[in-house]
């Protein structure tokens, strides 16, 4: 099974040079510490900033420049500041290209849900529903199952929507799978020690098995 | 040029009456009109409807318009970290109209630049849409959304002049701009407040055109909700 890094590294791979991307809370933000070097990408904020750099020093702390979870952050070269109009209509305009987020659930054609549990407290949409209505492609970091055990790859999702057939890839913490046009999960990567046959059984969804599924490598 | 200066936050919130409909520019506590805020604290307010990205937190920006019940309806895209808040929520005292991100800051472009609706994909599929007009362009399905104005608008930038134009530092631009713009009224407070020609023309953010009053704020506490540092 994959830690949480894990996933952030494994999710780094898919990551192509010269990409606009951005990232989501949580696992998605850890996923910038994996992105190799040698790769010239931009990571957008959508509170209006391209250019995410690392977090600041003590000494840099600005309370004018904070990322879209309001921690404070610092700027790359070359970075732009802008409103939150024009933040989303280069999202929505498909300029950022990459997005990468958490979910509670994810369907076998692509449904995602991840911002309301029925019964508690709603706090909102924020910026995913623009997000994933309008990237081309986007990735789900999540874990396979629920506290509960229960399945978070589903033939639908039981939760609110937040968008419809989006997502393209999931990366938990037992696979690589890539959501097929057609409906299902296709089965590409297994995490070091886990079997096929466990992913099956943790995934409700349809799930596409063709030939061997190669074990994930980490490069050290 | 035309002397947008007023004296205080006081001044500037003069006819803010109850049952109006106010914008608050502002990204959770990054660019908040703190002074004008404070000022409205001090007026005898009800039954405002408040729209802003986010509601504050309990004990700073629109979560003090929250503890003296000020606020009748919140229009946000997100409103997490705000204990008041969801207390007023769970027990019916508050209306809350949640929108995505995205069409909160196209909804409130739309209001200043006179466009009364427009299409999005944003919320396709989802409970966003109930009610809604959907419609097909290309293949893919789109939402129509309304503008929306306010009464008044409450914004903060970095620095500004007495002709009402504005400049935003870092991230607090956010919905600053937009919200300059969808005011009937718009209440500019700033960090430095410089005579006309003192800024350079070609560095606006926000023409002084949207700006009605305009004053020099003091105090500014710029709270920082999440303070992460690298060794």
């Amino acid at each position: 099974m994959l830690n949480k890094d894990q996933i952030a590294q494994r999710i780094a791979k898919e990551v192509k040079n010269g990409q606009y991307i951005n990232l989501g809370i949580g696992i998605p933000t850890l996923v910038a510490n994996y992105i190799p070097d040698d790769l010239e990408v931009v990571l957008q904020s959508e509170n209006g900033l391209l250019g995410i750099g690392p977090f600041p020093t003590e000494d840099k702390v600005d309370p004018d420049l904070i990322n879209a979870g309001k921690q404070t952050i610092t700027m790359t070269k070359g970075s732009a500041l802008f409103s939150s109009a024009e933040s989303f209509a280069m999202i929505r305009g498909g300029h950022v290209q990459l997005t990468i987020l958490g979910a509670m659930e994810v369907s076998e054609n692509g449904d995602i849900a991840n911002w309301k549990i029925p019964g508690k407290m709603v706090k909102g949409m924020g910026g995913a529903m623009d997000l994933v209505a309008s990237a081309d492609n986007i990735i789900v970091a999540m874990q396979h199952c629920s506290k509960d055990g229960q399945s978070k790859l589903l033939k639908e999702c039981s939760l609110p929507i937040t968008g419809i057939r989006c997502v393209k890839k999931i990366v938990t913490d037992l696979a690589v799978l890539d959501v097929l046009p057609e409906g299902g999960f296709k089965l590409l990567e297994r995490a070091p020690g886990v079997s096929v046959e466990e992913i099956q059984s943790k995934t409700e969804g349809k799930l596409v098995v063709e030939g061997e599924i190669p074990e994930m490598t980490f490069e050290v | 040029m035309i002397n947008k200066t007023v004296k205080n936050a006081d001044e500037a919130v003069k006819d803010v009456f109850s049952n109006a409909v106010l914008m608050f520019g502002g990204f959770g506590l990054s660019g908040i009109p703190e002074n004008s805020i404070k000022a409205l604290l001090e007026k005898d307010l009800k039954d405002l409807t408040c729209i802003s990205n986010n509601a504050g937190v309990d004990d700073f920006g629109i979560g003090l318009m929250l503890q003296k019940r000020m606020v009748k309806k919140m229009i946000s895209s997100y409103v997490g970290e705000n204990a008041e808040f969801e207390r007023q929520l769970l027990s019916g005292e508050l209306e809350v109209e949640l929108i995505p991100q995205g069409t909160l800051a196209e909804r409130v472009r739309a209001g200043g630049a006179g466009i009364p609706a427009f299409f999005t994909p944003a919320g396709v599929g989802t409970e966003v849409a109930e009610g809604k007009e959907i419609r097909e362009f290309d293949g893919k399905l789109y939402l129509l959304e309304r503008w929306l104005k306010a009464d008044f608008a409450f914004v903060k930038a970095w620095k500004g002049d007495t002709a009402g134009n504005l400049v935003f530092k870092g991230t607090a631009r956010n919905f600053n701009p937009m919200m300059a713009a969808a005011g009937k009224i718009t209440i500019a407070e700033v960090e430095e407040l410089v005579p006309a020609g003192e800024l350079n023309p070609n560095e606006i953010h926000t023409p002084g055109i949207y700006v009605q009053r305009i004053f020099q704020g003091k105090d500014y506490e710029k709270r920082i909700e999440q303070r992460t540092v690298r060794k």
